[in-house]
């Protein structure tokens, strides 16, 4: 049950308020990147690389600067004479803006035309590629071979480098893990892989930078999830040819979806930004879809070896993983420093696991750089599907069913907060009951009876469990920080004479309703309406310094931000009523939107007359006005946690695939408004499926992508997706000062193994132990036809 | 490149305008006369972000070009609210919680406006078919169906009153 503090006027948490940014979209009045025009804008387009590993012999501009309305052709050799043809990762790596000499993956940035016109752009660019000389080499696409004695050296530029490997990272007792494996009853081990996929938001990514020269004032609207740090990379970056950090403003508007894939700085921002700074002019770069798939940060891929010993009983008693992970040319994945795999260790998951080891080398290839999210906290998703297949796997092996191998192995409510093997100190959880009221919902048992009838009559259906456990909102800043800049994030909140207020976040919104969930942090904190509170982000010029949204942080730490800042304007509120109402501060009580003399509840004063009194009648010798700002730094992570049932329908002669019920059961602590929560766990569930049955971005041996285009990429329609069975239990954070927890992003990380579980449940009394996602009608009709199913 | 005049009615207004031949109509909608609620998300019809209506069909504006919309009338989302009145569908988005990011929301919209013209009680599986041209990354299409829904129901409750 979730209960309300504050009442439906004020809106404060657990009220599913609808929310105040629809007003603007329902209408098509959002504004996002690509709605901004301004007077003289020239476009930008980018010519691009059809091969995936090339010498650039020549590059001859001037078919391009013939056409009428071409301003200029920007190439590598351009740019190096700013020193801006490299730029950094966020992993400290480096990154080509545009080449000087070889092109490392198909559809790299090339060089850059500036035109009137964007048909006049495509032209130009159309006439570039025409122009460019290329020398083909053999590209290197299997990270398998990454490290063979005769595969290329694909980085050169970086000195002391011998080899492509780009690091290696383990965690873990390596020696009390082998003791356990020597020793265990049972061990099972599977090869498995997690595709490289796309997050496709449905907006691509594209910039409006704008260069003033008699203010020297750049100004960039850009698609970005981290607006903040994006202006300090810039100034960091451009800082020797005269753009400063006071003199740069990043507007990040609204934003159509990121998902992760909007944190990076792309080559295009960069290049757009160069050429305003050089012409002097607005200048528009908004990437198409193919490019966004082809050249955008990709996600995941990860081969990984999973191993787990148990008792015969079932007791898990060790895991092992071992992954390779494929970076493409660059490690450009957007982890905390200290994390180069991000918060993978998190893969003990939900259970109470001794001992684990998990070990990882990260190489370079000829495909696109990245390593971002796909909606999910860090390398989550990897882990999460890396314990919850190899679970299924033990109790296929063991004979056991998989609820039941999971509540013996659980970590117990009694035991938090509890330290896993590999180090993360897990804030709260209780686990059973969540896996408990999903089979309640999805009618485990009578489902397992229909799988034994319909199974002796040669048809096929197969039920999916995942029990997963998220670690997000990074973080604590001794811990986690991006390119050295602490990952707190903050609150400035102003309450205007009237009792109005408005508040501005480091964060920044793609959807998940901040200007409606923050007003209600704030009006439970301080009793006033949520509709009275406006709130702002993303313009780096008026809002505090923050790291951004994702990996689900907005509400462990900016959220907490608003809710600190609240109890400080709290705080200067009560000696204001105090003065008013001439009695001490200990003689007052506060309920949300106003103090009370204790014992005398008729002598009290709103939270509207103090902000009147805060600028009309503040007692003498304290300063005027009613605001405050906060930078949180959390203590810990918060761990949501939830169980998901997947009950999948197979067409033993086509390999059809169905989906028939999801059910899905999350516990994100403390909740700020049931309804957006719930919206975000459908779409996440949607990012979940996708991955699970559709998508993977896949190259040819010559590193030709296949697929780089929304004809072939699938995406999962309104066809496709199920109805989704949601529901909740609640275990608050210890130490958010909400008890909330995040939650966009359990979904993505928590649908994948259910629905592979599904399927080999399906297929398991056939000896089948694992199949790799996507799993597609085509992977699964091959194991029918290998298995004699189909003839 | 040749040069047409094209006079086109949108939102019950009238456009003439010079334009190229090879002007895509969206292109035409979102840089020539700022309406900008129509969105590009793909540009090979494959997202239904660019969604509008052609003399009440619905069309992916980004693979039509502007002349083809000569002397033809356009409805887009900055014409669906009339007399400050919001259109069941834009209600129904609101109450449902049918948008997150909102970029694909203008394209639901006009795509749910024709399929409920043509259909003013259809079933969840025909709205599931009927909006499967849209993508939408955000909301994994339950509460889309569910505006769609609240939108036939409130429009056929208008259309007994008026009987
Ligand atoms: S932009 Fe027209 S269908 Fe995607
Ligand atoms: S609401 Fe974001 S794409 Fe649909």
């Amino acid at each position: 049950m979730i209960m309300c503090k504050t009442s439906k006027e004020i809106g404060g948490m657990g009220h599913s308020l609808k929310r105040k940014e629809d007003a603007r979209f329902i209408r098509g009045l959002g504004k996002y990147t690509d709605d901004v025009q301004l007077p003289g804008m020239l476009y930008m387009d980018i010519a691009r690389s059809p091969f995936a590993y090339a010498k650039i012999k020549s590059i001859d501009k001037s078919a391009a600067m013939e056409i009428p309305g071409v301003l200029a052709v920007i190439t590598g050799e351009d740019l190096k004479q700013y020193n801006l043809h490299w730029m950094p990762t966020l992993m400290s790596d480096t990154q080509m803006v545009l080449p000087t000499d070889t092109v490392m993956y198909q559809a790299q940035e090339v060089a850059a035309v500036i035109a009137t016109d964007r048909y006049i752009a495509a032209d130009a660019v159309q006439a570039l590629e025409n122009s460019i000389e290329y020398e083909q080499m053999k590209p290197l696409i299997d990270p398998h071979k990454a490290l063979d004695a005769d595969a290329p050296l694909l980085r050169p530029d970086k000195e002391g480098r011998t080899d492509n490997h780009i690091w290696h990272w383990q965690t873990g007792d390596q020696e009390a893990t082998e003791q356990a494996f020597d020793e265990a009853d049972v061990v099972v081990k599977e090869q498995v892989y997690i595709p490289r996929i796309h997050v496709a938001s449905i907006e691509t990514c594209g910039c409006v930078a704008s260069y003033e020269k008699a203010e020297g004032k750049l100004t960039v609207w850009m698609t970005t999830q981290a607006p903040h740090a994006i202006r300090t990379v810039i100034a960091l970056v451009a800082g020797h040819v005269g753009l400063s950090e006071e003199r740069i403003r990043v507007i990040s508007p609204d934003i159509g979806g990121g998902f992760g894939g909007k944190v990076p700085v792309y080559p295009g921002y960069v290049i757009a930004i160069a050429a305003s700074f050089l012409i002097g002019k607005p200048v528009k770069w908004i990437e198409d879809r193919s490019e966004n798939l082809q050249a955008d940060s990709f996600a995941r891929d990860y081969h990984m070896t999973v191993e787990l010993a148990s008792t015969k009983e079932g007791k898990m008693t060790g895991l092992r993983i071992k992954t390779l992970a494929d970076h493409g040319y660059t490690d450009a994945a957007a982890n905390p420093s200290k994390f180069p795999s991000g918060l993978f260790s998190i893969v003990t998951g939900s259970y109470d696991i001794p001992t684990a080891f998990t070990e990882m080398d990260a190489v370079y290839t000829n495909k696109p750089p990245g390593g971002v999210a796909y909606r999910c906290s860090f390398r989550v998703t990897e882990a999460v599907h890396a314990i919850e297949r190899i679970t299924d796997v033990l109790a296929q092996k063991l004979g056991r069913d998989p609820a039941d191998l999971r509540f013996q192995n659980f970590i117990q409510k009694d035991q938090f907060p509890y330290r896993s093997a590999l180090g993360w100190e897990y804030d709260s959880g209780d686990y059973a009951p969540a896996l408990r009221k999903a089979m309640d919902m999805v009618g485990y048992e009578e489902l397992r009876k229909e799988q034994a009838e319909k199974r002796a009559r040669g048809e096929l259906m197969g039920i999916g469990i995942s029990s997963f456990t998220e670690i997000v909102g990074a973080g604590p800043s001794k811990d986690f920080d991006i390119l050295g800049i602490k990952m707190f994030d903050s609150a400035e909140v102003r309450i205007h004479p009237t009792g109005k207020a408005i508040a501005r976040f480091g964060t920044k919104s793609q959807g998940q309703g901040h200007e409606t969930t923050y007003a209600q942090i704030l009006a439970e904190e301080l009793g006033i309406p949520a509709m009275h509170i406006q709130i702002e982000e993303g313009d780096t010029d008026t809002a505090p310094y923050g790291l951004g949204t994702y990996a689900s942080r907005s509400t462990p730490t900016a959220g907490a931000a608003a809710a600190k800042a609240a109890h400080k304007i709290r705080d200067k509120a009560r000696k204001i009523a105090a003065y008013l109402l001439e009695v001490s501060e200990e003689d007052l009580e506060w309920e949300p939107g106003k103090f009370f003399v204790k014992g005398a509840p008729e002598r009290s004063k709103t939270i509207q007359d103090i902000a009147f009194a805060a600028y009309t009648n503040h007692p003498q010798g304290m300063e005027a006005g009613l605001e405050a700002t906060h930078y949180y730094d959390p203590p810990n992570l918060t761990f949501p946690f939830g169980s998901y049932i997947c009950v999948m329908d197979i067409d033993p002669k086509t390999a059809e695939m169905k989906i028939r019920r999801f059910v899905a059961i999350d516990d994100c602590g403390n909740i700020i408004n049931p309804m957006i929560v719930t919206g975000q766990i459908h779409g996440g569930l949607a990012m979940g499926i996708a991955p699970a049955m559709y998508e993977e971005l896949i190259y040819d041996d010559d590193g030709n992508i296949l697929n780089g285009t929304f004809m072939d990429y699938l995406l999962p329609t309104s066809v496709e997706t199920p109805n989704w069975e949601t529901g909740h239990t609640i275990t608050p954070s210890p130490h958010h000062p909400l008890g909330a927890k995040g939650v966009a992003e359990s979904p993505t990380v928590g649908a994948p193994p259910a629905v592979a579980n599904a399927v080999v449940d399906a297929l398991s009394h056939l000896g089948v132990t694992h199949v790799d996602i996507p799993v597609t009608p085509f992977k699964v009709w091959k194991i029918l036809k290998e298995k004699g199913v189909i003839s | 490149m040749s040069k047409h005049s094209i006079t086109i009615e949108i939102n019950g207004e009238s456009f003439t305008q010079e334009v190229d031949s090879r002007k895509l109509l969206i292109h035409f909608l979102r840089d020539d006369l700022a309406l900008t609620g129509t969105h590009i998300g793909c540009d090979t019809s494959s997202c239904g972000a660019c969604t509008i209506l052609l003399n009440g069909k619905s069309i992916k504006a980004c693979t039509f070009f502007a002349v083809q919309a000569n002397n033809q009338k356009i409805e887009t989302i900055e014409g669906v609210e009339q007399g400050g009145q919001l259109h069941p569908l834009q209600e129904g988005f609101h109450q449902e919680h049918g948008l997150q990011c909102g970029f694909c929301t203008p394209g639901m919209i006009m795509r749910g406006k024709e399929l409920l013209e043509k259909n003013p009680n259809p079933t969840e599986e025909e709205i599931r078919w009927g909006i499967s041209g849209n993508l939408c990354r955000c909301t994994g299409y339950s509460n889309i169906i569910k505006s769609i829904q609240y939108a036939a129901n409130k429009l056929n409750e208008k259309q007994e009153e008026a009987a």
